[in-house]
C-alpha cells in the first residue's frame, strides 16, 4: 500500500539546508496497523506529512497504492488525498464554524456527494464514534476526546485506504486516549491501513508494528511476533 | 452552472461568520450609499441653479429703458430714455449678428381677465413670437403666434398654465374660447408653461404685440426688447451693437451703462456653467475619494479574510479540496457579499433621494422653495458602474491572496495561526 524508497527531505532554514529525512525505506502492506515512534524532532511528522501528500519530498520515491507520488498537479494531489487518505491531527483541525456533522460531511462535499446523502453518512459515522447526540454541536462545545472522535469520523467518511494520524492522542488524557485508540483498532479490523505517529508506549504496544525514527533514519522496524505467527 | 451545493457552502460559511460578512458588506454598502447621496446632492444643486436660471435662451439679451448718468453733447444726466417702434426697427436693421428681435409691453392699470363668470387679475402682455423663443415658454396646448396673427393684429391670446387653471378649471378646454379684457374679446389659441418664479410666470397672458399697440397703446411705445444672437455670434457682440445704435439714436454716451439696461444671458450662463463645472468637479472629487476609500476598505477586509482563512484552507485541502474550489469559494463569497450590499446601498441611497425629492416637491407646492436645491436625483448608470467597480476590486483584492493560499502546500497552510 505504502512504499518509501530512499526518501530524503530537506528544509531550508535561512541559507542552510536542514537534512530532516535521510533516506527512508519503508514498506507498509494493506491492512497493517503501524506506529511510528521517535524522539521529538526525529522527523516523524515530516514523514507522515509526506505520506499524506500534505508536503513533498526531495529525493527518492513514494508509491501509494502502486502510484508514484511525485510532482503531482494540485488537482491530482487533491484527488489522492480525497480518495485514498484520511488524516487525523493532534490539534484536530476541525472548522470551528461548522457543526460536528458538517465537519464530518466535508470530505464528501469535495467528492461531489449530494447534500442529503452527505448528511446521512455523516450521521452514521458520528454514530460509529459514539457522538450522534453531538451532531449539532460546534467544536468549541466539544471536549478534546470528542473533537478527536469527530476528526476520526471525518477521516473515515471518505472510506480511505489509509488513515494517517499524527499524535492523535497527544492532547488527550488516558481515559479518552483509550477511547480514541479503540476506534483506531476497530478501523484496522475493517481492513484499513492505519499509521499512527506517537511517543506513548501504551499506544505503540497496541499496534502490530513499530517503526522507530532517530534523526531522520529508521533505527528499528519491529513487527510483533504473535501477529506474525497469526499471519503465517 | 448554478451549483446549489457550493452556494449552500458559501451561505453557510457567511452565516457562521457574521461579523466578517457584516464588515465587508457594510464597507461596500456605506461607500455606495454615500456616493449615491453625494451624486444626488450634486445634481440637486445643479437643478436648483438651473431653476433659478429658468429656460431663457442662452445666447440672448434683454434691453430695457433707463436714465442717463453721464453728461453728453451738452445734455444733463438724468434724462429718461424711452423706446419706440422706431428703435426696434433700427436695431433690426443696423445691429450685426442679430438673429431676431423681441419686444414686449405690459398693460398697466386695474383690469381683470374674464371668462363667463370666472375672472382673475393676471397681467396682460403684448409680445411677438421671438419673445417666447428668448424667454423660454413651451407650448402646452394649441400654438403660439404665427406671422398672420401679428400682421393682421388678430385678437388672439396665449394663456399661462396658472391663468388657464383659474379661468377655465380642469374640465373646460380653453382653446377657441374668448377671454374678455377691458371689454375686448380675445380668442384663446394656446397655453404654455414656464419654470421659475414660483409659478408667477405662468399667470401671464399674451396677445400679439401689434394687436396690443393698436388697442391699448397708440403711442407706439416699446418697454422691453430682447435680442437673439445668430449661431456663432456671441451675445456680447450683439450687446455692443445694440448699445451703439441706441446711443446714437437717443444721444447718450456709449459708456453710460445706466442709460439703457442690458441683461446678457450668455454672461449669466457662463457664470452658471462655471458653477456647474465647479459642483461637478467637487462631486467627482469627493465621489472618487469615497470610491477609493471603499475599494481600500474592501480590499483590506478581503486580505484579512483570506489570511484569517489560511488554516481553514489548509484543512479543506487536506480533505481533498482542489485549488480552484478554494479560489472560487472565496471569490464567490466576496462577489456575493459586495454585490448584494452594493445593491442595497444603491437602493437605499436612491430611495432616500426619492423621499427628499417628494418632500421638496411638497414644499414647493405649498409655495416654499429651498434655495439652489431641487429634485436631487442620481444617474443610475454612474451608481451602477461604481457598484460594479467596487465588486470587481473586492474580488480582485481577494483573488491575489486566494490564489496564493490555493497554491501553498497544505501543510504550510495548516501551520498558519
Ligand atoms: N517547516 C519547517 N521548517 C524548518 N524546519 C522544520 C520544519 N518543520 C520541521 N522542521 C524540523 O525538522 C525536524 C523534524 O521535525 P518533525 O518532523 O516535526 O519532528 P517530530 O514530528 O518527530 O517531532 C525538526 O528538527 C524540526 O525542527
Ligand atoms: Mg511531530
Amino acid at each position: 500500500m505504502i512504499t518509501l524508497k530512499q526518501v530524503h527531505k530537506y528544509y531550508s532554514v535561512g541559507k542552510n539546508k536542514l537534512h530532516v529525512l535521510k533516506g527512508l525505506d519503508v514498506d507498509i502492506q494493506e491492512g497493517e496497523l503501524v506506529s511510528i515512534m521517535g524522539s521529538s524532532g526525529s522527523g516523524k511528522s515530516t514523514m507522515l506529512n509526506i505520506l499524506g501528500i500534505l508536503d513533498d519530498y526531495d529525493e527518492g520515491e513514494y508509491h501509494l497504492n502502486n502510484t508514484l507520488i511525485q510532482n503531482l498537479s494540485a488537482k491530482k494531489a487533491a484527488y489522492y488525498r480525497n480518495r485514498f487518505l484520511g488524516f487525523v491531527f493532534q490539534s484536530f483541525n476541525l472548522l470551528s464554524f461548522k457543526t460536528a456533522q458538517e465537519n464530518v460531511a466535508l470530505p464528501l462535499y469535495y467528492q461531489k456527494v449530494g447534500r442529503r446523502k452527505r448528511n446521512k453518512l455523516a450521521m452514521e459515522y458520528l454514530e460509529m464514534v459514539g457522538l450522534s447526540d453531538r451532531a449539532d454541536h460546534t467544536p468549541s462545545e466539544l471536549s478534546g476526546g470528542q473533537k478527536q472522535r469527530v476528526a476520526l469520523a471525518r477521516a473515515l467518511i471518505s472510506q480511505p485506504k489509509v488513515i494517517l494520524a499524527d499524535e492523535p492522542t497527544g492532547a488527550l488524557d488516558t481515559q479518552t486516549t483509550q477511547e480514541v485508540m479503540d476506534i483506531f483498532k476497530e478501523v484496522h479490523r475493517k481492513g484499513i491501513t492505519v499509521v499512527i505517529v506517537t511517543h506513548e508506549n501504551e499506544i505503540a504496544e497496541q499496534t502490530d508494528r513499530v517503526i522507530r525514527l532517530r534523526d531522520g533514519i529508521i533505527e528499528s522496524d519491529k513487527v510483533k511476533q504473535e501477529e506474525l505467527t497469526v499471519k503465517e | 452552472m448554478f451549483d446549489l451545493d457550493k452556494w449552500q457552502e458559501i451561505l453557510g460559511t457567511m452565516r457562521k461568520n457574521k461579523l466578517r460578512t457584516f464588515l465587508t458588506a457594510f464597507g461596500v454598502f456605506w461607500g455606495i450609499f454615500m456616493l449615491v447621496l453625494l451624486l444626488g446632492a450634486g445634481r440637486g444643486m445643479q437643478n436648483g441653479v438651473q431653476r433659478e436660471f429658468g429656460n431663457e435662451a442662452k445666447n440672448s439679451l434683454w434691453i430695457w429703458q433707463g436714465k442717463t448718468t453721464i453728461p453728453y453733447q451738452g445734455m444733463k444726466p438724468g434724462r429718461q430714455i424711452r423706446f419706440t417702434n422706431d428703435d426696434y426697427e433700427a436695431l433690426a436693421r443696423e445691429v450685426p449678428g442679430l438673429a431676431s428681435l423681441a419686444r414686449r409691453n405690459r398693460l398697466g392699470g386695474e383690469y381683470t381677465l374674464n371668462y363667463k363668470t370666472k375672472n382673475g387679475s393676471f397681467p396682460l402682455y403684448g409680445a411677438n413670437s421671438t419673445f417666447f423663443e428668448i424667454n423660454g415658454e413651451t407650448v402646452l396646448k394649441g400654438r403660439f403666434f404665427n406671422p398672420n396673427d401679428l400682421a393682421e393684429k388678430r385678437k388672439v391670446m396665449i394663456l399661462g398654465r396658472r391663468a388657464r387653471e383659474v379661468l377655465f378649471g380642469d374640465s373646460i378646454p380653453p382653446i377657441g374660447k374668448y377671454v374678455n379684457v377691458k371689454g375686448v374679446y380675445f380668442k384663446v389659441i394656446g397655453t404654455y408653461e414656464l419654470d421659475g418664479g414660483n409659478g408667477r410666470r405662468e399667470e401671464r397672458s399674451y396677445i400679439p404685440f401689434s394687436t396690443y399697440q393698436s388697442i391699448f397703446d397708440t403711442k407706439r411705445r416699446v418697454n422691453l426688447m430682447g435680442a437673439l444672437a445668430k449661431e456663432g455670434v456671441s451675445a456680447a457682440q450683439v450687446e455692443e451693437g445694440v448699445r451703439k445704435v441706441l446711443a446714437a439714436r437717443h444721444r447718450f454716451s456709449v459708456d453710460d451703462k445706466q442709460a439703457i439696461g442690458i441683461n446678457n444671458n450668455e454672461e449669466n450662463f457662463k457664470r452658471f456653467t462655471g458653477l456647474f463645472a465647479g459642483i461637478e468637479a467637487f462631486v467627482w472629487f469627493v465621489g472618487i475619494g469615497t470610491l477609493i476609500a471603499g475599494i481600500v476598505g474592501v480590499s483590506n477586509i478581503m486580505l484579512i479574510i483570506v489570511k484569517e482563512r489560511t488554516k481553514e484552507i489548509g484543512v479543506r485541502k487536506a480533505l481533498g479540496a482542489t485549488p480552484w474550489s478554494i479560489i472560487s469559494l472565496i471569490l464567490q463569497e466576496s462577489v456575493f457579499i459586495t454585490a448584494l450590499s452594493g445593491y442595497l446601498g444603491l437602493l437605499l441611497g436612491a430611495g432616500l433621494l426619492e423621499l427628499m425629492s417628494i418632500g421638496i416637491r411638497q414644499i414647493e407646492k405649498s409655495g416654499g422653495q429651498a434655495p439652489y436645491f431641487t429634485h436631487p436625483e442620481v444617474d443610475l448608470r454612474v451608481a451602477i458602474a461604481a457598484t460594479i467597480i467596487l465588486v470587481i476590486s473586492g474580488a480582485f483584492a481577494g483573488l491575489v491572496p486566494a490564489l496564493k493560499a490555493a497554491r501553498v502546500k497544505p501543510i504550510e497552510a495548516l501551520r498558519a495561526e
